[in-house]
């Protein structure tokens, strides 16, 4: 293709220059002549507001991931969650991935993300691109019917009966199908594509490439920003994703991650896990070990730790701030 | 300022700018295609959108209709076709139902604090972040606040009873030094405290995000002129910074306004257990509770359309009202 000199000079990515690499290469920045110095009151109090806000989210954080790795000796010590570390182990995470209830549930969150942020992002980018050209034929009804849905949902009931009626109930595809589309991520995607240069496009057209072909070999790899971060919100979505769990799964067999993390961790229901055994004991007086509830709460953060850079790096482009809604 | 507007492409979708100059050139030759002809033309992009358009018509407007169901005395074991229709009957025995105005009641509470404690909360820290100098430091914090959003509630709610609750980490503190300990996680009457700090604990970062990029596009020669003209930094801050911000808190207002009656099903299901049912009971919660676990269908989806219908109107009326005060709103006509 021609247009390969174009397409570099369209899509920038943001230099990322590491954070370390900031740090190291650190000056104080000139403060401009106009602007008068704070008072020392004001710049601590500014610093300890900051210090206490950032302390209120990291120090939960470090307190569960600290216990999750104790030893049980040293979580009796500390009579709870361990702030300091005192004997560490790994075993509440061999414990709860050697199979059994919390192994299974990995799998079905797995799937249901992988799967579901696929089929999603594959169909919005399809319909934000049969949409993005003006004066096609049938594209505003269309885009209204999507737009709709953004300001009036059917409800739970109808979707329950809806569901149900499928015969869904307790099929991992009733965490899938009923939320694969987000009108607002449609509308992302193909507002980036109506802002891609025209001109790229028409040649192509001109040169006979269809629409599929245009789609695929041209806009596709210019929208690589774009497209991962609707990847992400879907992702992120079905990896969280509890309503519709709580609603359509009865089966413990097919939980996800969270509705595991709910019995065991939240309510305190223990689970023997010893094998290949998926019945579950709903035993109150015997709670799971807290590192093992604990480990189970890493297990269903670290993924979002693992993608986080990625939504790190388009804080700065309008995508990711037109896009952050609730 | 379009770019902020999280429903700015909803906007831009409906309006008429959206047609490029290319395009009005073409569209002014004398050029009438039929339908048919056009529909050919286009077939490859109506294939493409054709996923989509089943997918919402099964799992949006296929249940939209089902709420038909609100209308009848619906038994699954006859279905919708087979169901007596009852009329308003649903209807009226829920505005007779005191379960149904408590926890309509709570709904109210919860956002009207919702809004005094949490939504000014993000503006108050978006502006001290804003005058931090380096940039680096200034991408961090906003790293760190951001991340709380992406946990699930289930994730929230654990961290919360690990901290707050009566065998947590306070609890714990307390027990040491011999006080009592913490029953914040399970006392009715603080509830709606500890969900708003939830909330604000959840999606503070966001909010500090969506204000950053509003503050991020106030040109800095104003604040120079304006400094140069003698005025102070409070006075920059109330005649250059909130007028900037001023679009953004409107349309997050609409927006809140729109979920009003909507406070996170997901949140207080899983606490309902814990506080009880009295002061956890809101409509979205009624609803599932009438209505999945009960089996009284008619009654819950009842309700839901209520909600749905109320939720339409509040967000159509806050838009006007932000129209009438000169401003974009969420959408345009």
């Amino acid at each position: 293709m021609t247009a390969q000199p174009t397409t570099e000079a369209l899509v920038t990515p943001p230099a990322p220059r590491g954070l370390l690499a900031k740090i190291w290469h650190y000056e104080p920045v000139k403060r401009p002549a106009w602007q008068e110095k704070p008072s020392l009151i004001v710049t601590i109090s500014k610093v300890v507001t900051l210090v206490v806000v950032c302390l209120a989210v990291l120090f939960p954080l470090w307190a569960v991931v600290l216990t999750s790795f104790s030893t049980q000796s040293a979580i009796t010590q500390a009579g709870g969650l361990v702030i300091v570390p005192n004997g560490l182990t790994t075993v509440a995470y061999t414990q709860i991935l050697s199979g059994g209830v919390v192994t299974k549930a990995v799998g079905v969150t797995v799937f249901v993300t992988g799967v579901g942020t696929a089929l999603s992002v594959i169909v919005s980018v399809l319909a934000a691109w049969g949409l993005s050209r003006p004066g096609s034929v049938l594209h505003r009804p269309i885009l209204f019917l999507i737009i709709i849905t953004m300001f009036f949902g059917a409800g739970i009931i109808p979707m329950y009966l809806l569901v149900s009626g499928l015969g869904l109930i307790n099929s991992v595809w009733a965490l899938i199908l009923p939320t694969a589309v987000s009108a607002f991520n449609i509308l992302i995607v193909r507002n980036f594509f109506q802002s891609i240069d025209q001109g790229i496009i028409d040649s192509a057209r001109i040169d006979g490439a269809g629409e599929w072909r245009i789609l695929a070999t041209i806009v596709a790899p210019m929208s690589k920003p774009v497209i991962s971060v609707v990847a992400l919100f879907y992702g992120v979505g079905y990896f969280n994703a509890f309503f519709n769990a709580i609603l359509y799964i009865n089966d413990n067999d097919k939980w996800p991650l969270q509705l595991v993390l709910r019995a065991y961790v939240l309510q305190g229901q223990s689970f023997v896990n010893s094998g290949t055994l998926d019945t579950v004991a709903l035993d109150q007086a015997q709670p799971a070990s807290l590192a093992i509830q604990m480990a189970v709460v890493v297990l269903a953060v670290v993924p979002i730790l693992v993608v986080y850079p990625f939504v790190q790096r388009h804080f700065k482009s309008g995508i990711l701030i037109g896009a952050v809604k609730g | 300022m379009s770019v902020i507007t999280p429903l700015g492409p909803a906007v831009k979708a409906m309006g008429e700018e959206d047609i490029r100059p290319e395009q009005k050139a073409r569209a002014g030759r004398p050029r009438r295609k039929s339908l048919w002809t056009r529909l050919k033309q286009d077939r490859s992009l109506l294939l493409m959108t054709l996923p989509v358009v089943v997918l919402l018509i099964v799992f949006a407007y296929v249940p939209m209709l089902g709420n038909v169901v609100a209308f009848q005395e619906y038994s699954p074991y006859v279905g919708i076709p087979g169901s007596p229709f009852v009329g308003f009957d649903n209807f009226s025995r829920l505005l007779q139902d005191p379960a149904f105005w408590h926890a309509l009641g709570n709904t109210l509470t919860i956002t009207a604090f919702q809004l005094v404690f949490f939504f000014p909360l993000p503006i108050l820290l978006a502006i001290l972040l804003n005058s931090l100098m380096q940039p680096w430091l200034r991408t961090l914090i906003q790293g760190i606040v951001f991340l709380p959003h992406f946990f699930s509630w289930v994730i929230i709610v654990t961290v919360f009873q690990q901290i707050l609750g009566g065998a947590g980490l306070i609890s714990q503190q307390l027990r040491d030094i011999g006080a009592e300990p913490l029953n914040i996680m399970t006392n009715p009457d603080t509830f709606v405290l500890l969900l708003t700090s939830q909330t604000i604990w959840r999606d503070a970062g966001w909010g500090i995000v969506v204000f950053l990029a509003a503050l991020a596009s106030i040109d800095p020669s104003q604040y120079e002129a304006a400094a140069v003209d003698g005025a102070s930094g409070w006075r920059r801050m109330w005649h250059i910074t909130l007028p900037a911000l001023r679009p953004v808190i409107i349309l997050l207002l609409i927006l809140r306004l729109g979920d009003a009656l909507s406070v996170g099903f997901e949140q207080l299901i899983l606490q309902r257990d814990a506080v009880g049912a009295e002061a956890a009971e809101v409509l979205d919660t009624f609803v599932y509770y009438s209505g999945v676990v009960s089996g009284d269908f008619s009654y819950g989806a009842a309700a839901g359309l209520l909600k749905g219908i109320i939720s339409l109107i509040l967000v159509l009326a806050a838009n006007k009202v932000a129209h009438m005060f000169g401003e974009a709103g969420v959408y345009k006509k």
